[in-house]
């Protein structure tokens, strides 16, 4: 079960014309995704804040995003003189496309219980539902993420600017810490799908409940996955790229007019994408009940709804949390989150090989656990005394503005 | 276009506003800059200025005046190095309005229109201090109800300002929802006093003589509204970010100042209390009748923007427990002086009296003539100190109006508590001192 059936007898026109149908279908999904995902943050965190928010374009504001995105086409584009002006024109679509690109290795439905593949017969070719199954599937996401840095790195650096500046080494730092926590928890999910192809690792968990990773796995890659991934998204409590307060706009604070509104897309596209992904991944993307009629439309609509919950949690930290400072996200990242998620991949590989090798079960778990909990105490120790010995107070080093008064 | 390598802002019609050039960065600038004021050691100044690093390394970045957490008008300079201020050099003036001037060419009676433009978040507080300061010289004696309904207003104005604390500060840590939330609170004070002054802001409310106008009718209830329904929300509060981790991960520990440098800088209010110095105007040189309830002084023990923010919330309960005394103990009477020669005769007796038609036409047209002398009036306003010294060279305008603004003076702790800080923290510090540009630029 290895690629997608489409290619299985060769390549022709019919392949190619599905493809292309495929592409455009993805592509509309993710831009009206888009279009909805705004209209729904900005509804949503203006019913939290007690405000009514978007409700003059159309019925309950639905045409909001389209109305803005036509303001911003039509806005006299502005390009600083200081901006090094190829890169800058270049930026925005390192941002765009590979937020869209993810969104291809996504099954968005399939029938995969009782002995389905989660085909689909298309012009009499069996496909899957996803726009396109790379056998490194998951390698492609981390890949896609690694390369939308460049394009937050590059509109911040070719600017011209200061305050972009800064947004951009925020974000370039922050990304490439945060996707390292990100492949980690990964991991887990592909040692135990035994596959990097997105659709064998939904396939993996087409069983019961108990066969989504996210239970499969015991939350714990789940929850870092889910922390990164907010922090990947540079969506709050992680907004630090951005931060208004303190940047003024981060790296689009040069960008106006349609470019900006690439920015703004890339954002919303990568929430969706990156829910999608956790569904996919963690959730058993399209798996859940089939209530009645035909199973193909309640993978979709199962997937949707879990996508949904997703959407509304981003929304939901928008509108509750304050924001991380630069040092705080950092060491959540790198003493926190990776050392968990590589500790937790190292259980989970001991069990797995210890289930294959035929070990004592409760004796593997037992030892396998004891072992992290006493590597997690050397950690915790260590940082300690690394901390010590450069003498920082009890708020951390970071507050010796004023010690040397006293 | 051509593109420019310079910026040049250093040039600009009002002089240099640049950073000085790095070599000032030396033990001489330090001790200009902070080692006077805060009376450091020589020694203490050396130190500082072996932490002086290279000037290519370093990035001078301006933060204001259109900037969003400026609060307004302010303008930093800011030198980084990575994300860490190095030295920062606050510029004021951007709300120059010149009002302490005017001040010199209204009569007595316009000036709490002028004065309350000042701090224009708690607006009763700058037309308070006119007043006792126009009294004062006058030598008279307001009525008792006029003294309870100005303190009672003053401690709904000091909860109203503590509320747009409250939102901006969770604003500027990236706790946007805050910032509706303490406007929709501080909208309960507001409408309170519209329907008492008939203008939610800038008031004009409290006069030399004593008030405008009668408490309204229902205001008892009004007020009980209130009272019930602010305990529940500060609850809200307290869990939406005080009890929050992330929020106590960015205020505590940050913008610490010691007891000796708060005296030393002049600060007042919430930011010398932060420090544990138990200094409140209303409880050490009482005025109105403070002497007569009972409420605590709140103060912190760590001097950080944790400290601030928490002395503000529990200030709001302080001021709270005040109003509730005053609905208690109100007392009738009048609400202003009987003395005809201050205030204005009522409306009705103008169509019958000759004489209240006189003083009418006297009172709105040349004002009312005040000894000679000069006074210097303080309260304690929600940000701090605030005075008003008036010289009267015995005609109906001042002959000198000056308004000891709290946020002017607090605005100079800023280089010394950006110091060694993240922009994150530097922002957090600004919202923490809380200042208002219109009372610093006057």
């Amino acid at each position: 079960m290895t690629g997608d059936p489409l290619f299985a007898d060769g390549f022709d026109w019919v392949v190619l014309a599905i493809l292309v149908a495929k592409a455009v279908i993805g592509f509309t999904i993710v831009v009206v995704g888009v279009i909805f995902m705004i209209w729904f943050e900005r509804k949503v965190v203006a019913d939290m804040q007690n405000r009514i928010g978007p409700n003059r374009a159309g019925r309950w504001g639905l045409g909001q995003t389209l109305a803005d995105g036509i303001k911003l086409i039509f806005k006299e584009d502005l390009k600083p003189d200081r901006a090094d002006k190829p890169v800058f024109r270049l930026a925005p679509y390192l941002s765009v496309v590979p937020a869209f690109l993810t969104f291809t290795i996504v099954p968005i439905g399939g029938v995969f219980t009782g002995g389905n593949d989660g085909g689909v017969e298309l012009f009499g070719r069996r496909t899957w539902m996803q726009v396109a199954d790379p056998p490194v599937g998951v390698l492609f996401l981390l890949a896609m993420s690694s390369i939308a840095v460049y394009g937050i790195m590059l509109a911040g650096w070719s600017s011209g600017s200061k305050y972009p500046l800064l947004g951009s080494v925020r974000a370039t730092a922050q990304m490439v810490s945060y996707e390292a926590a990100l492949g980690l928890s990964v991991v887990a999910v592909v040692l135990l799908s035994g596959s990097l192809s997105t659709h064998d690792i939904v396939a993996a968990q087409a069983g019961s409940i108990f066969d989504w990773n996210v239970i499969a796995t015991a939350a714990v890659p789940f929850v870092v996955f889910c922390v990164a991934a907010t922090a990947e998204l540079n969506r709050p409590p992680f907004d630090l790229v951005e931060a208004e307060q303190e940047l003024v706009g981060g790296f689009h604070t040069e960008y106006s007019s349609i470019r900006f509104g690439m920015f703004y897309l890339a954002e919303f596209m990568n929430t969706i994408t990156m829910s999608a992904i956790i569904v996919t991944l963690f959730l058993g993307g399209p798996a859940g009940p089939v209530l009645f009629g035909p199973p193909l439309i309640w993978g979709t609509l199962w997937f949707t709804l879990k996508l949904l919950v997703f959407l509304f949690i981003f929304v939901w930290l928008r509108a509750t949390l304050p924001r991380y400072r630069y040092d705080q996200l950092m060491d959540l990242g790198w003493k926190r989150l990776i050392p968990l998620s590589l500790g937790w991949l190292l259980v989970i590989g001991a069990i797995s090989i210890g289930r294959d090798a035929g070990w004592n079960r409760p004796l593997t778990l037992v030892g396998a656990f004891s072992l992290g909990v006493i590597s997690w105490a050397a950690l915790i120790g260590a940082m300690r005394v690394a901390k010590l010995r450069r003498g920082g107070d009890e708020f951390g080093e970071l507050s010796t503005a004023t010690e040397r008064v006293g | 276009m051509a593109t420019t390598d310079v910026y040049p802002g250093a040039a600009t019609s009002e002089g240099a506003q640049e950073l000085a050039a790095r070599d000032g960065s030396t033990a001489a600038e330090l001790l200009r800059e902070s080692g006077s004021v805060l009376r450091l050691s020589e020694a203490a100044v050396a130190a500082l200025s072996e932490q002086a690093v290279p000037e290519d390394e370093t990035m001078i970045i301006n933060m204001g005046p259109q900037h969003p957490s400026t609060h307004g008008v302010l303008r930093l300079m800011l030198e980084l190095e990575g994300e860490t201020v190095l030295r920062t050099k606050p510029i004021v003036g951007y709300l120059h309005t010149g009002m302490e001037k005017t001040g010199e060419d209204l009569t007595y009676l316009q000036g709490p229109t002028n004065v309350t433009r000042m701090d224009y978040a708690a607006p009763l507080f700058n037309e308070l201090v006119f007043s006792l300061a126009t009294e004062a010289l006058l030598g008279v004696e307001v009525p008792p109800r006029a003294t309870w309904i100005r303190m009672l207003m003053c401690e709904l104005n000091r909860i109203s300002s503590h509320f747009l604390f409250l939102a901006t500060n969770g604003m500027d840590l990236g706790a946007i929802s805050m910032i509706l939330y303490g406007w929709r609170e501080r909208d309960l004070v507001l409408q309170f006093f519209e329907k008492t002054s008939g203008l939610r802001m800038n008031h004009n409310y409290i006069r030399p003589g004593g008030v405008a106008a009668d408490l309204p009718d229902g205001w008892r209830d009004d007020l009980a509204g209130i009272l019930d329904a602010l305990p529940a929300r500060l609850g809200e509060y307290d869990s939406l970010m005080t009890a929050q981790p992330i929020w106590q991960g960015r205020t505590q520990g940050v913008g610490v100042i010691t007891p000796e440098e708060a005296l030393a800088l002049g600060t007042t209010g919430p930011i010398l209390r932060s420090t544990g110095t138990p200094w409140d105007l209303r409880k050490d040189m009482p005025y109105l009748a403070y002497d007569q309830v009972e409420f605590d002084v709140v103060v912190g023990s760590y001097g950080d923007v944790f400290d601030r923010y928490a002395i503000r919330l529990n200030e709001i309960r302080e001021s709270m427990r005040i109003v509730a005394q005053i609905l208690d103990a109100m007392p009738g009477g009048d609400y202003r002086v009987q003395d005809k020669k201050v205030t204005p005769p009522p409306r009705a007796r103008i169509d019958e009296s000759m004489e209240a038609l006189i003083h009418h036409f006297k009172i709105f047209t040349e004002g009312f003539r005040v000894p000679e002398g000069e006074v210097y009036v303080a309260v304690e306003s929600p940000r701090g100190e605030l005075g008003c010294y008036l010289v009267s060279d015995g005609s109906a305008k001042p002959y000198r109006l000056h308004i000891r603004g709290p946020s002017f003076v607090n605005l100079q702790t800023l280089p010394h508590m950006l110091r060694g800080g993240l922009i994150a923290d530097a922002v957090a510090i600004i919202s923490s001192v809380d200042p208002i540009m219109g009372e610093v630029d006057r």
